[in-house]
């Protein structure tokens, strides 16, 4: 495994978890026999496509949602099995970063009940006083000064970064270990999301936080996630995993390489093709056959690709789940050069 | 002659016994079939800006000054339209943001009604718009399904789900859909593709201007992302407090942006190829809205900064050449001549050591 070193830093531990959903069109598998871990001051980044299943890893992850499958264990301990105080400590100490600000903050709470109420709750605030003070130091970590002008606005009051940055600050005020951030930035502009990941890997180094990064963007996985790892997921899989210098610098799976061959470019020039042979996402209701990018891999090896799924196994210094890179089955000679168009970005 | 002509807009908010402007006097012609991305600063004004166009502001917003000119040419039976939207009333108020122009919102994730499936919330949006009245169940299922596939969303999966039944990218495309079934002249997108991969955002992109190429609407485009917004736009605005700081076509903004905003924006932008530069934030904090500083509203955070800009407030200048209209590139810096990109201020320090 490429995990985190020792046991002892293992903060988190995803043992194979499995999530199914049920729907009219019968079994959605949104995510399936995933294992990851988070070290102490590590970051994990989750990418992948709209749809492949990152919040409900994420959800798992933070404890909001029971695996069908498998186990989620946070510093040695399953989750499921905590004892009542065990379990307000664990509460306490993995904070979850919701992907809508307009969906996750109470709508009748002002900013500063919103950041009260957590410290409250746990005792960390002694007065009125006290909450308000520790209310604007969390703005301030966040960029939103004069903090006295946001305190007493609602959410419907703020703008979308304004709520987004007040969901992060909420998740801080409890000195977490395990921050869990289902894209915690997108609604920045990128000079202030550079300033509140500065913040938030100030808290990875300096108090040893560790963090499942969700993220759309590859270039924030790339900085934020320097020194840790990254896994790509594909229809509830990962697909890829291995230390994020390795997989953005040099991805194996054809399915990053795609992702990563999207990267738009400020400058102007032609687009890089990603060499997909379809754009379709299919139906978790009736996932392809064997390995279930087969559809759209430039790759694909007819007659093994379809038939059999690949496992995650070690290759190049990372896992990765095909065939083709496994050296079980050669790809088509074509596709050569679609290999270097998405490689070596 | 541009579909939307923005003169001197302001917009407030009151609070607290206060009305405090987040749109101060802005500016802007958009054309037929043109996108224009307004890019700028989290609290800048841009989902303000947004909704004020289609007049959609909360109670607590009040359009106070300027105008917006909405025209539509003339066809064969249709008459020529040309009217101000801020006088507009009752049923043609409706009308105009119905069949005219249509707005994805920010937060359009949580925009539907969770208790209905997303195939009656097409269905109500249809009927409710159409405006050659009724429809039957077959064309509501027809053209729904075309613009679900448009965004890459599977029909068969998606109509016949509860909003909480799709993951966050799948709720905001879905939506992105519903405003596209509606065939406005103008579509305002306010941050449509933040949750959103870069192959889905990259199927996105191409399905706008494949339509726009189409059907001739024109865009305007709110994003934090910039690398998109260069992609997607002919023109792009910049905001900063309240104001159009700069604007000119993609090309100008981000080969040769002429505000030191602008320019800071640009050089924060990380890069997955790993260029040579770390980003960097912009330092200090935008200011005040309720109490701001006399001159120029960025002085306080700008290097280059000098004592005339705290006093005079340099409102946009022309920085090319090119007649004003669509190819015109104007800053709000007094020092635009000085203003340069971040790499090659660094380049320019370097070479004269
Ligand atoms: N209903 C409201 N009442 C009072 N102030 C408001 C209201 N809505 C927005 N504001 C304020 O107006 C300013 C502009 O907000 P707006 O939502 O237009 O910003 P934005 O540029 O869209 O930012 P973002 O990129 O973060 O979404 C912000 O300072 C915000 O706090
Ligand atoms: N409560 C639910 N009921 C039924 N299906 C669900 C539910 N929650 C999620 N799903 C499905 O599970 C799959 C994974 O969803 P998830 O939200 O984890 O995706 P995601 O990777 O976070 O996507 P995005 O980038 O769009 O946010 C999707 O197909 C979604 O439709
Ligand atoms: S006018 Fe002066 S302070 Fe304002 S941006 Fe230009 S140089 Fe900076
Ligand atoms: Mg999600
Ligand atoms: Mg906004």
């Amino acid at each position: 495994m490429t995990g985190a070193a020792s046991d002892q830093s293992v903060l988190l531990d995803l043992k194979a978890v499995s999530q199914t959903f049920h729907s009219k069109r019968g079994a959605l598998p949104a995510v399936r026999d995933v294992s990851l871990s988070v070290g102490r001051g590590e970051v994990l980044c989750l990418v992948g496509e709209s749809g492949c299943g990152k919040t409900t890893t994420a959800r798992m992850a933070a404890g909001l949602a029971k695996p069908v499958a498998g186990s989620v264990e946070f510093e040695g301990a399953d989750i499921w099995q905590l004892g009542k105080r065990e379990r307000v400590a664990y509460r306490k100490a993995v904070q979850f970063i919701h992907q809508d600000p307009y969906a996750s903050l109470n709508p009748i709470r002002t900013v500063y009940a919103t950041l009260a109420a957590p410290l409250r709750k746990h005792g960390l605030a002694g007065s009125r006083k006290d909450a308000w003070e520790q209310a604007a130091a969390l703005l301030a970590r966040v960029e939103m000064t004069p903090a006295a002008n946001f305190l007493n606005k609602y959410p419907h009051q703020l703008s979308g970064g304004q709520r987004q940055r007040v969901a992060v600050a909420r998740a801080l005020a409890l000195g977490p270990r395990l921050i869990v951030a289902d894209e915690a930035t997108s609604m920045l502009d990128v000079s202030i999301r550079v300033g509140v990941l500065r913040m938030l890997s100030k808290l990875r180094q300096e108090l040893d936080v560790g963090f499942v990064f969700i993220t759309h963007d590859l270039a924030i996985a790339r900085h934020f996630g320097t020194g840790g790892r990254i896994a790509v997921m594909y229809l509830g899989r990962v697909v890829e995993h291995g230390r994020t210098e390795d997989v953005i610098g040099d991805p194996q799976h054809p399915y990053t390489k795609a992702l990563l061959s999207a990267v738009p470019d400020l400058a102007p020039g032609p687009r890089r093709d990603p060499g997909l042979r379809g754009v379709d996402i299919p139906d978790l209701a009736a996932l392809p056959s064997g390995c279930t990018f087969h559809p759209r891999c430039p790759l694909y090896v007819p007659g093994t690709c379809d038939a059999v799924e690949p496992e995650l196994l070690e290759a190049a210094g990372r896992e990765v789940a095909c065939h083709v890179v496994a050296g079980q089955a050669d790809a088509a000679p074509a596709d050569d050069t679609r290999e270097k168009t998405g490689g070596g970005v | 002659m541009p579909v939307l002509s923005v003169r001197d807009l302001r917009i407030g908010y009151r609070s607290g016994g206060r009305l405090v402007e987040a749109v101060r006097g802005v500016d802007f012609d958009l054309y037929p079939n043109e996108a224009l991305a307004l890019v700028g600063e989290s609290g800048s004004g841009k989902s303000t800006l947004g909704l004020g166009l289609l007049r959609l502001l909360p109670r607590t917003g009040q359009i106070t000054g300027g105008e917006v000119r909405y025209r539509a040419p003339g066809g064969d039976q249709v008459e020529a339209t040309d009217y101000d939207v801020l006088s507009l009333e009752g049923t043609r108020l409706r009308r105009f943001r119905w069949s005219e122009a249509a707005m994805v919102f920010q937060g359009a994730m949580n925009a539907f009604n969770p208790v209905l499936r997303i195939g009656e919330q097409f269905a109500d949006t249809m009927r409710a718009h159409a405006p050659e009245g009724r429809l039957g169940r077959e064309d509501i299922r027809e053209r729904a399904g075309d613009c679900l596939r448009s965004v890459r969303l599977e029909p068969g999966q998606v109509l016949g789900s509860y909003p909480h039944e799709l993951s966050g990218g799948m709720r905001q495309r879905a939506l992105i859909a519903l405003a596209m079934v509606l065939e406005p002249r103008v579509l305002i997108l306010d941050e449509p593709t933040t949750a959103l991969d870069l192959l889905t955002q990259r199927a996105i992109v191409d399905m706008l201007q494949e339509l726009r190429a189409e059907r001739g609407f024109a865009m305007i485009f709110i994003s934090h992302d910039l690398a998109l917004a260069s992609e997607l736009a002919d023109r792009v605005a910049t905001m900063y407090a309240g104001r159009i700081i700069e604007s000119g076509t993609a090309d100008d903004l981000f080969r040769e942006p002429r505000h030191p905003y602008t320019a800071g924006l640009i050089g924060a932008v990380p890069t997955v190829h790993g260029g040579a530069l770390e980003p960097v934030s912009i330092p200090g904090a935008p200011p005040d809205l309720a109490r701001l500083p006399a001159g120029c509203s960025f002085a306080s955070r700008c290097s280059y900064a000098v004592d005339e800009c705290r006093t005079t407030d340099p409102g946009l200048l022309m920085v090319t050449d090119r007649p004003a209209g669509e190819t015109s590139h104007e800053a709000a810096c007094l020092r635009w001549e000085a203003v340069r990109m971040p790499a090659m201020a660094l380049q320019d320090e370097e070479a004269g050591k």
